[in-house]
């Protein structure tokens, strides 16, 4: 606790500095992240301490997923954003197109306790080309203003006799095939495996097909606790960070229900033949260290990436009651039956699942 | 004067034909001229680059080009004998080059479009290929299972084809075969043909919509003074002033469960509060939000047209006994068709390649053929089944285009 | 008068018109036109005439008054029940149709049989010697064609009452003299009765079995073309037909239908009284050019005469046209027929002019 305070007290004062260095930075790098709180608390925990310790200064843009721009910078040859912050799959996959520049896990900082980064991030944290900052989980959430017996189970979202009412789910196959399968029994830890075949497939979307016609469907991660809040759904998929600022940001009363989450990963990862790539490598190796990941924990409910950033993280920002550690997806009690998304089996898959997804929705 | 053969000579004797042609060509060259820069502005910017991107719906060289020993080798292969230890060997030898250039990522993605799940079969080979050891077929089939598979080599000479109507046929839900016979793709995959009838359908009926709300108006313009058709034009046109995402954000305040129209349902008494009408997120919240923003392109070529019908036509009919109806109908409505032609024309067109509205408020039945595309575009970075359906969008509206000149005829309408 | 009420076919009593309730467009209208008639109404544009067309053909309500067809009014009844064919100012013939299908127009929608169609369609077309155009377009016709089938058409369905406005008013001038008379002989030999609406007064005196003439919303005179022509009853009626010489004076004295005028330069002359009723009014005096004699043997005994200097000659073929001072009034012209015995007066001459006193009308000033 001791530790924490220095850590804060380290970081207000190379707040309080920036200033000082305003005048005589060296350069800018674009960073290209999500909007919206999440890109605040990035702001808060990454940009400002960066800026503050090396004058550097970041642009930051707004992008809504997918790594077609990126794809259409690279090919054009005209790269302006120089680091961006991607999902694990479109990070394996900018990978293998040739977009990102490939990263050395070994070259990142240790963890402020010592342990080598390889071994510091949790598992997963690294491919070719990108480092986990944050953990991220897709769960579902109800407003418990009017929804008060609320759904405590997966099984629950999708009893539609027991828990009436519209669903929200975002508009992809990911998550939603595999929570239709630990809904429909599917021990979490076998999901991937029933899902490589046929008949799991079919029996995911059989699952879906018993919801589908009361579903409204979302894209952008600012929809879901919107539809929530318009009635528009009794209950809804959505990112945790996004209900968790709902919750604590706008005072809204909604329950997250963590059964069967879908954890993932963000990562940066850098942009090939970016204007600024020694200095976007820079701001890579700043961001993820222990500090930053624990700092940008009180702005937003993702989990560090880091085990080490754990014991760093404590209350939000605003509100010192509430701490932050139970909030995020990698609490203990929230991972009883969560499913860490495969991100090798969607690799391999996104294409004809996303094709089934795409026939079944319109049929 | 005449020649021979009857053609007419001019005071020269040159063929008056001849002499026009030839005190025509300087008016033509300045013509040509005075076009030249728009044309050359146009090819640059707009057809070259259209053109250039439509041809990935038919090219794609990726494969061939990064695994060139493996696409000679299966140059021959008809796909109906075992694949040889020949296309083995090239294949190791690809892939230990591709593992090294760090390209193999993208031939995995190539051939994981024709086969799902080849994607970590060809990034875990990749890994090995450097250690494999003669015989190469032996060594792929113990280092996976997979390579026995004959559908995994179809695949790869599917994938070789740097030509390919691969993308094209997929478009129109049908699947290329390694030796290039066409089959209908199995029933759960079948979208595109559903997107393209149904795009079809939303965008006849908001051109239908759009007729019906826009015509009166138009024809109320039409008869009225200018000073007050003016100020209706400006109404028309106000919305043209607003974003269209703004405008499409608007609808969803208005149309959603909890919204206006739905509140004032519920106060009417026409909907009761626990079940609401779902306006939005479907067919129908698409169908409103799309024939909103495209009725102005219905009423300013019908406007247009209509101003030009002098009323004596309609007063001509009446004083021959013609009721108002019979009037308008036998002798107004005629003459204002090169407006409607013109306006549902545009509205239909502008409709077909929809993106934004449909992807907001259309939910999973109000989705088109551009949503489609878009998908294509930003998210399963697949630029060639998204050029193939672009191309097939386009073919169709070109279609369209010769249907209404053979119908109505392109110099009947009037844009103003 | 009880009488001429009954006779009427068309009537118009008391009819007022106004678009905005300020001003009166048409101003206390009282007409009345029997059957069989060719009445022109003429007059300047905004004069009212059309708005009086429209009326009758109820495209435009009166603000006030009563119109009367056959006795009956009119006023609710809607424009297609009251049976009036009319031909537009711009033929308004329908350019989707043929020539035959605008013809067939009026006969369709009052549910004429096919094979009855086909003969009055024919009728029509013979009867304006357009029979072998019966498949064209509109827009394949010259002006002339298109005026013939607009003719037509207002006449197949055989209506007793037609209104024309304007409808030589895109042709040329030979075209148009062969129309006035067509379109005469056309209704005469119909017995219908037409209301024909022009600016042109030429028209209007050789088409005309009387002519109203029109201005600021007042029948300023209701006649046949030659009383018209020659009793003008005011200034704007003179001026407005035909060519017409005015001097301004003050009346002296009247005395046994005779008024004499003291013009505004001096001079004395005699003229008829019209609308001048005691001495001391101003007036207008009228001479028609064609009126005017300046041959000393023809002019009657006694009469007044007056100094004109010569100062223009103009040779029109058939006329001569001379232009004179005449009491200060430098536009004072003479129009004298070429005959052989015509002297040709050469500018600068110095003579005398003088007239009939009936022929010189004084008029409101």
């Amino acid at each position: 606790m001791k530790k924490t305070t220095l850590l804060l007290a380290g970081t207000s004062l190379a707040l309080g500095t920036t200033s000082a260095f305003a005048g005589s930075h060296t350069g800018s790098i674009t960073a290209v992240s999500w909007g919206g709180a999440y890109t605040v608390s990035q702001i808060e925990a990454y940009h400002k301490p960066w800026t503050a310790a090396t004058g550097n200064t970041v642009v930051s843009e707004d992008y809504s997923g997918g790594i077609a721009e990126v794809k259409a910078q690279v090919e054009a040859g005209n790269v302006t954003w120089d680091i961006i912050d991607v999902e694990k799959s479109d990070a394996v996959r900018g990978c293998d197109e040739g977009l990102f520049m490939e990263i050395d896990p070994t070259s990142l900082p240790a963890g402020s306790d010592g342990t080598a980064a390889v071994d510091d991030f949790i598992p997963g944290s690294f491919t070719d080309c990108a480092v986990a900052n944050i953990v991220w989980s897709t769960i579902f959430a109800y407003d418990s203003s009017v929804t008060t017996n609320g759904p405590k189970t997966i099984a629950d979202f999708f009893n539609v006799d027991a828990f009436p009412g519209k669903r929200g789910l975002r508009k992809s196959p990911k998550a939603n095939l595999e929570m239709a399968l630990a809904a429909d029994g599917v021990a979490s830890g076998d999901i991937y495996d029933v899902l490589a075949t046929d008949e799991g497939v079919d029996r995911a979307f059989a699952k879906l097909d018993t919801i589908k016609d009361m579903v409204v469907w979302w894209e952008a991660g600012a929809q879901p606790p919107q539809l929530l809040a318009d009635g528009e759904v009794a209950m809804t998929t959505a990112y945790n960070g996004r209900i968790f600022n709902a919750v604590a940001g706008e005072g809204k009363s909604f329950e997250i229900v963590w059964d069967a989450q879908v954890l993932d990963v963000d990562m940066w990862a850098i942009i090939k033949g970016a204007p600024n790539a020694e200095l976007a490598m820079d701001f890579l190796k700043f961001s993820t260290a222990t500090e930053q990941l624990a700092a940008q924990a009180s702005y937003i409910a993702y989990g560090p990436a880091r085990k080490s950033s754990a014991p760093y993280v404590t209350t939000y920002h605003s509100n010192a009651d509430l701490e932050m550690g139970p909030q995020m997806p990698t609490a203990a009690a929230n991972l009883a039956t969560a499913i860490p998304n495969d991100f090798e089996f969607w690799a391999d898959n996104a294409d004809e699942l996303n094709e089934r997804f795409n026939a079944w929705l319109i049929n | 004067m005449m020649d021979s053969s009857g053609s007419l000579l001019a005071v020269d004797g040159t063929p008056l034909r001849r002499k026009l042609a030839q005190s025509m060509f300087r008016s033509r060259v300045r013509a040509f001229g005075l076009a030249l820069p728009l044309l050359a502005f146009i090819i640059v910017v707009f057809v070259y680059p259209i053109l250039d991107f439509l041809r990935q719906s038919v090219y794609d060289a990726r494969f061939a080009t990064l695994m060139p020993a493996t696409s000679e080798a299966m140059a021959d292969w008809d796909g109906s004998t075992a694949p040889t230890e020949e296309m083995a060997a090239a294949l190791v030898a690809d892939l230990v080059i591709a593992k090294k250039e760090k390209t193999i990522g993208k031939v995995a993605t190539r051939v994981n479009r024709e086969l799902s799940g080849t994607r970590s079969l060809f990034t875990k080979t990749a890994r090995n290929a450097k250690k494999m050891k003669p015989p190469y077929m032996e060594a792929l089939i113990k280092k996976d299972k997979d390579w026995a598979d004959i559908e995994t080599w179809h695949a790869m000479k599917t994938a070789s084809r740097v030509y390919t109507p691969a993308y094209i046929v997929a478009a129109l839900d049908r699947k290329m075969l390694a030796d290039g016979s066409i089959i209908q793709q199995s029933e759960e995959r079948r979208i595109h043909v559903q997107l393209f009838a149904r795009t079809m359908e939303i965008s006849f009926l908001v051109t239908i919509f759009c007729l019906i709300l826009g015509y009166p108006i138009a024809f109320l313009m039409a008869s009225l003074p200018l000073r007050t058709s003016n100020l209706l034009l400006i109404l028309v046109l106000l919305p043209f002033w607003t974003s269209l995402l703004v405008r499409t954000t608007a609808w969803i305040a208005m149309l959603q469960a909890q919204g206006v129209m739905n509140d004032l349902f519920v106060v009417f008494g026409l909907a009761t509060d626990e079940d609401r009408f779902s306006l939005i997120y479907n067919k129908t919240g698409t169908l409103i939000a799309m024939t909103h923003i495209l009725l102005p392109f219905m009423i300013l070529p019908l406007f247009s047209v209509m101003k030009t019908i002098p009323p004596s036509y309609v007063r001509a009919a009446k004083s021959m006994g013609a009721t108002d109806w019979t009037a308008f109908w036998r002798v107004y409505f005629p003459q204002s068709v090169p407006g409607i032609g013109a306006g549902a024309l545009l509205v239909f067109i502008l409709a077909i390649g929809y993106y934004i509205t449909p992807a907001l408020v259309g939910g999973q039945d109000g989705q088109m053929v551009s949503n489609i595309i878009d998908f294509h575009m930003r998210k399963s970075l697949n630029w060639n089944l998204a050029a193939a359906l672009g191309l097939v969008m386009l073919v169709f509206v070109m279609f369209l285009f010769w249907v209404y000149d053979r119908v109505v005829g392109i110099d009947n309408m009037k844009l103003g | 008068m009880a009488e001429a009420q009954t006779k009427a076919f068309v009537e118009f009593q008391r009819v007022q018109k106004s678009y905005d309730g300020e001003v009166l467009v048409v101003k206390d209208l009282n007409l009345a036109i029997p059957r069989g008639e060719f009445l022109t109404m003429l007059g300047p544009s905004g004069s009212g005439k059309t708005t009086c067309l429209m009326m009758l053909a109820g495209f435009e309500t009166a603000t006030h008054g009563e119109i009367l067809l056959d006795g009956k009014p009119i006023n609710n009844i809607p424009p297609h029940k009251r049976g009036i064919g009319m031909v537009f100012q711009n033929y308004a013939l329908f350019p989707h149709m043929t020539v035959g299908e605008n013809l067939s127009f009026p006969l369709e929608v009052r549910k004429f049989g096919k094979s009855e169609r086909e003969a009055k369609v024919k009728r029509a077309l013979d009867m304006v010697e357009m029979g072998d155009f019966i498949s064209r377009r509109p827009a394949q016709l010259s002006g002339g064609q298109q005026q013939r089938i607009a003719l037509a058409r207002a006449l197949v369905f055989e209506p007793e009452l037609v209104l024309m406005d304007e409808p030589l008013g895109a042709l040329d001038k030979q075209l148009r003299e062969k129309m006035q008379f067509e379109i005469t002989d056309l209704a005469h030999k119909l017995g219908i009765t037409v209301v024909y609406v022009t600016h042109d007064q030429t028209e209007a005196l050789t088409m005309s079995d009387r002519v109203a003439v029109f201005n600021d919303g007042v029948i300023q005179q209701i006649a046949p073309p030659d009383e018209l022509y020659e009793s003008p009853e005011n200034s704007f009626v003179a001026q407005f037909i035909g060519e017409n010489n005015t001097l301004e004076g003050v009346v002296k004295e009247i005395n046994g239908g005779v008024a004499l005028v003291e013009l505004d330069s001096g001079d004395l002359i005699d003229s008829k009284p019209v609308n001048v009723s005691k001495p001391g009014e101003r007036t207008r005096v009228s001479i028609r050019p064609e009126r005017v004699e300046y041959n000393k043997d023809r002019l009657q005994k006694g009469a007044h005469t007056l100094k004109a200097e010569v100062l223009e000659f103009i040779y029109m073929g058939d006329i001569f046209r001379t232009r004179l001072r005449v009491a200060g009034n430098d536009e004072f012209i003479i129009k004298t027929r070429n005959a052989p015995d015509q002297v040709r007066l050469t500018p600068g001459t110095q003579i005398e002019i003088g007239w009939m006193p009936e022929d010189c009308r004084a008029l409101d000033a």
